[in-house]
Parts: C-alpha cells; sequence; structure tokens
C-alpha cells in the first residue's frame, strides 16, 4: 500500500495547481477597467466623484485640533500634500511597536491615540473614512508598494493562505473567484482580479465611502461565511496579501465602483 | 458635517452654453426603512434644489425619498454676463445648505 506517498503527491499537484492559478504579472488590472465608460467618467471628475466629499471632510479634520493633546495631524505632519505623497501605497505596513502590520486606518488612529490623545475612531465611522480618504488621496497615481517590508513575509503568506482557503456554505475561496474566473460575470457583474487599488472608495450599490474591510467582510458574508471582525489579524493579513499582489498597479483612492 | 462639489466654469464667452454639475453630501435617508425593533427611521432628505444667478432662479428641482445619496445636478444655460451663482439645498430636518460660483463672461 503505497497510500502516504500518493497523498504527498496529491499535495505536490494540489500546491502546483494553486501557484499556477495566480495571475501572471503582466495580466493584472485594476478594477477600474472593468467598469463602463460612465463609471469611470464618474470617478476621474473630482467633481462627479463623490468620494471626494469624504476627502473635503478629511481635509478639515486634518486642520482640527483634537484630544487632550490639542493637536492637529497639520501640526506634525504640515502639509498633507507633501508629507502624506505615496504614504498610503505602502500600507498595509509593519508597525515596530506592535510587531504586525497594521492598515491606514488603524495607523491613523494609533496616531490619535498616541500623539492627539484622543479617542480612537470606530471602523467606518465618517471621520475616520474621511481623514483615510484625505490621506490616501495624497496617493493618487503613486505605485502601489505594499509587503516590500521582508519583516512582512510571514503575514503576508497567512494572507495568502486565507485567500487561497474555501470556507463558508458555499465553501469559496476568494481565489475561485478572483484568480480563476476574473474574465467572467457574477449575476451579470464583473467578477474583477479583486486589486484594492481605490479604498477607502465610493460604492454606488453603498452609496457611501466603504473600506477595504467593509468590502471583504461583504465578499465573506457572500459566500455565507462568518466574517472576520473590524480589525482582526485575518482582514489585515488579507488587506497585505491584496496590496502585495496588486504591486506596481496605480493608487486611485477614492475610487468609484459600481 | 456637509460638503459641496461645485464645477462651474471660471469662464465663458458670451452666448456660450456651459454646463453645471454640484453633489452635495446627504444620507437621502428614505424614511421606508425599519430599525431592528422594529422602529420607522424617519425620512431624511434633501427635499429642493435651486440655483439662482445673480439673483434670478435659472434652475429648481424637487427631490423625492427614492434619489440616491448624495444627489448630483447637471445641467446647461447659456451666459450672458459676468456673475456670481448661488446654490440652495433644502430638506427635512432644518437642513439648509449654500454654496457659490463666479463666472468670467468675455
Amino acid at each position: 500500500m503505497n497510500f502516504p506517498r500518493t497523498m504527498a503527491i496529491a499535495g505536490v499537484l494540489v500546491a502546483t495547481a494553486v501557484a499556477a492559478a495566480e495571475i501572471p504579472q503582466e495580466q493584472r488590472r485594476s478594477g477600474f477597467s472593468f467598469m463602463t465608460p460612465e463609471t469611470q467618467a464618474m470617478q476621474n471628475d473630482d467633481t462627479t466623484n463623490p468620494g471626494m466629499l469624504w476627502v473635503l471632510d478629511g481635509e478639515a479634520l486634518w486642520k482640527r485640533k483634537a484630544g487632550a493633546a490639542d493637536k492637529a495631524c497639520a501640526d506634525c505632519h504640515g502639509d498633507a500634500a507633501a508629507s502624506m505623497k505615496g504614504v498610503a501605497a505602502h500600507y498595509p505596513a509593519f508597525d515596530k511597536a506592535l510587531g504586525r502590520p497594521i492598515d491606514l486606518e488603524q495607523r491613523i488612529n494609533l496616531c490619535r491615540t498616541g500623539q492627539q490623545q484622543a479617542t480612537p475612531l470606530a471602523f467606518e465611522s465618517r471621520d475616520l473614512l474621511g481623514l483615510t480618504a484625505f490621506v490616501a488621496r495624497q496617493s493618487r497615481g503613486s505605485p502601489i508598494e505594499a509587503g516590500a517590508d521582508p519583516q512582512l513575509e510571514p503575514f503576508i503568506a497567512r494572507g495568502r493562505a486565507l485567500y487561497g482557503q474555501r470556507q463558508g456554505q458555499l465553501n469559496l475561496a476568494c481565489a475561485n473567484c478572483h484568480d480563476d474566473n476574473w474574465d467572467k460575470r457574477l449575476a451579470g457583474s464583473a467578477i474583477t482580479q479583486g486589486h484594492a487599488t481605490g479604498y477607502p472608495l465610493y460604492r454606488l450599490e453603498w452609496q457611501t465611502l466603504g473600506s477595504l474591510q467593509r468590502r471583504l467582510r461583504a465578499c465573506l458574508t457572500g459566500i455565507r461565511a462568518q466574517a472576520y471582525d473590524f480589525g482582526s489579524p485575518e482582514l489585515i493579513e488579507l488587506e497585505l496579501y491584496l496590496m502585495s499582489r496588486a504591486r506596481g498597479l496605480p493608487t486611485e483612492s477614492p475610487a468609484v465602483r459600481p | 458635517m456637509h460638503s459641496a462639489l461645485i464645477n462651474v466654469p471660471a469662464k465663458a464667452k458670451r452666448g456660450d452654453v456651459i454646463e453645471i454639475k454640484t453633489l452635495m453630501s446627504h444620507i437621502m435617508e428614505t424614511g421606508y426603512r425599519h430599525t431592528v425593533s422594529g422602529e420607522t427611521v424617519p425620512r431624511d432628505i434633501i427635499t429642493n434644489f435651486a440655483c439662482r444667478f445673480n439673483g434670478s432662479e435659472i434652475f429648481r428641482a424637487d427631490l423625492f425619498p427614492a434619489i440616491a445619496a448624495n444627489p448630483f445636478f447637471s445641467f446647461f444655460t447659456t451666459v450672458t454676463e459676468s456673475g456670481k451663482f448661488e446654490f440652495e439645498w433644502i430638506g427635512d430636518l432644518g437642513f439648509s445648505e449654500t454654496a457659490a460660483a463666479s463666472i468670467t463672461v468675455e
């Protein structure tokens, strides 16, 4: 009986199949290219892109003093157009003090609790989305560079494993749609490759701006899995893997999606 | 906190037809939704939008619950003189916002 060896070979075959299913670098493209010309035009014009309303809110918050320290973001970071240029393209990034990656929303909240001595803003609150959109807006056009830090490697690997792991009542992995079937449609909508190039972004379906974590949780609910909590390590690792996978694509924040 | 985005060309030639675009942040809560405990979420929408040019009204719209959040308007007008466009949004729960933009006609 050669059962263990058969299993080992099967394991190797599965591993090869998963690796081969990754989208080749030259074929990677943003969800933008899957949209209708009308929705693309809406994103490209700053006076029709509703995400810019949050950017305006975020700009006001950037200058407003907050917390026991009575400091505004601008008091340390100055003009965001210079100090925040390209920053969002590097997130999620490794935080030395915490010893793990954090996303842009968590970075903003760490500044709030640490530097401003203010209460952290709730995930998906208008203020946190506004500040994140304003900071991310300064990176528009910058190529995504997240995941370059070697300390992030184990976290990217865990994110990749989660991305390929079947779960939920429908028993689907992220990869089953976004690597294997991105050139097809689901219920009339383009499936897309799942590159998180434009978050936080305005979804016409949501009628509001939302974070990548909200998007991931919606996907998990869609496959009838238990969605991870906001800020959970799993969501951050998935975000990190997606951003490292989108490396080189230009940042679009705040994007518009159908 | 309510923000508006206005797009009016800064300059135009006399007699030109120009496009005006406005976007106002608003949740446009329909009044038809219920909370988990069964209470109605009160209606909170913008009900009126108007645009005036040098004091005289050139565009007006009534809004209803089926209109999506953050209402966007695009409309056209002919410009004959330099002046100021004033925009006004009025809605439920005392909502009232204004914005303005100037144009130079050559």
